[in-house]
């Protein structure tokens, strides 16, 4: 009872009580809503049909376990989220959510949601989930994000995986055709989060992140934006030549990589004054075409999928 | 200390509490669904009804049990 009371003095204190809001906000809502995308897709265009129900809990799982890894990285990271403008009004630096409070749920969403995946579908793709989860906390979070510059193109994993993890559900295997949708994100992420940091340049070097803005200067990153760029092309065309690629797929990734290819060139073509001119107009833009790319790959495959169903997806026809 | 029904906690807690409650009450769902789900996929369904933690060849077809 004197726990219990001391509890509601220091709630009264903090002027706060976190809601239900509160906790599902430290599960990053936004970045779950690419998971659930690019997992449901790597589920549905496997060649072995799920029972609706066991995909419907299959995603839901992959995306709890996104949401756990997403409290653990606030959880451990809440010390530079105060320091950002970004990221100071989550829920721990705001002193809405105690960070005990984040490292619990994140601990007890990860054992529910991967043993929940291994019980309902099977084990290889409840391993490829708590990989993906130590992998964005361990490796990403506690380890590259402030040693290196890199930062950004290994964590850029745990990102990829959720397709891939799609994928076995369905399958029970790993395939050159997951390994590619894997590719396709884990490339795309660093021109994605470079052109972003390209535009919120100050708050990295605040908070004593290296993002490669702060370590190699800009001109470095503009460079590094067309180099993987065109790195990201060979993934995403060659995606289209596996089996679940296809002519609508091919269309689609030949006109975003070339958008995407010549948002990177316009970035890679000016210098800070250009930048500082238009505010930044050229980098927002080609964050938002980096956006748009990964929607409308994803996107095009799941419409490869849904015209096998009439006989009109892939190569074959 | 007896906590008493009206307590102020209660009222500020009703929405954590409420959300608890949906959260258990989808998990039961969920659960539940499961089990229906595997138990219909089972590719002979005998596999599930003669067994009751000891087999049972009474509910085996006559063909079956002389074999």
């Amino acid at each position: 009872m004197t726990d219990f009371s001391a509890n509601e003095q220091s709630i009264q204190k903090a002027g706060h009580e976190a809601g239900m809001g509160d906790y599902f906000a430290l599960l990053k809502p936004r970045v779950m809503s690419l998971v659930v995308f690019t997992a449901l897709v790597g589920l549905l265009v496997a060649p072995v049909p799920v029972h609706p129900f066991l995909g419907f809990v299959a995603i839901l799982c992959i995306a709890v376990g996104a949401g756990a890894s997403g409290a653990l990285n606030m959880w451990w990271d809440a010390d530079i989220d105060a320091v950002m403008k970004r990221t100071a009004s989550r829920p721990i630096p705001s002193g809405r959510v105690a960070p005990g409070e984040a490292l619990g749920i994140g601990v007890a969403l990860s054992g529910f949601a991967i043993v929940l995946l291994g019980l309902a579908t099977n084990f290889l793709a409840a391993g490829l989930l708590a990989f993906t989860i130590f992998f964005y906390l361990v490796v990403y979070s506690m380890w590259l994000k402030r040693a290196t510059p890199q930062n950004i193109v290994i964590g850029g994993a745990a990102g990829a995986f959720p397709p891939m993890i799609g994928w076995a559900v369905a399958t029970g295997g790993v395939s050159i055709e997951s390994v590619l949708m894997f590719a396709l994100i884990f490339m795309w992420t660093p021109p994605h989060f470079w052109a972003l940091a390209l535009f919120v340049k100050s708050d990295y070097g605040r908070a004593g992140v290296p993002m490669l803005t702060e370590t190699h200067g800009r001109d470095a990153t503009r460079r590094h934006v067309v180099v993987y760029t065109l790195l990201l092309v060979p993934v995403a065309l060659g995606l289209g030549l596996t089996s679940i690629g296809g002519p609508f797929y091919m269309a689609v990734a030949v006109v975003m990589n070339a958008w995407f290819l010549k948002g990177a060139y316009d970035i890679w073509q000016r210098d800070d004054a250009a930048c500082e001119a238009d505010k930044h107009a050229v980098e927002i833009k080609v964050f938002k075409v980096s956006l748009y790319y990964l929607f409308a790959h994803f996107g095009a495959l799941l419409v490869e999928a849904a015209l096998r169903l009439y006989g009109l997806g892939g190569w074959s026809w | 200390m007896v906590i008493r029904v009206e307590h102020e906690l209660h009222t500020r807690r009703k929405g954590r509490n409420a959300g608890v409650g949906l959260l258990l009450v989808g998990f039961i769902a969920i659960v539940f669904g499961l089990t229906v789900v595997k138990v219909l996929q089972l590719d002979d369904i005998r596999q599930f009804e003669t067994f009751d933690h000891a087999p049972r060849p009474q509910l085996m077809p006559e063909t079956e049990v002389g074999q």
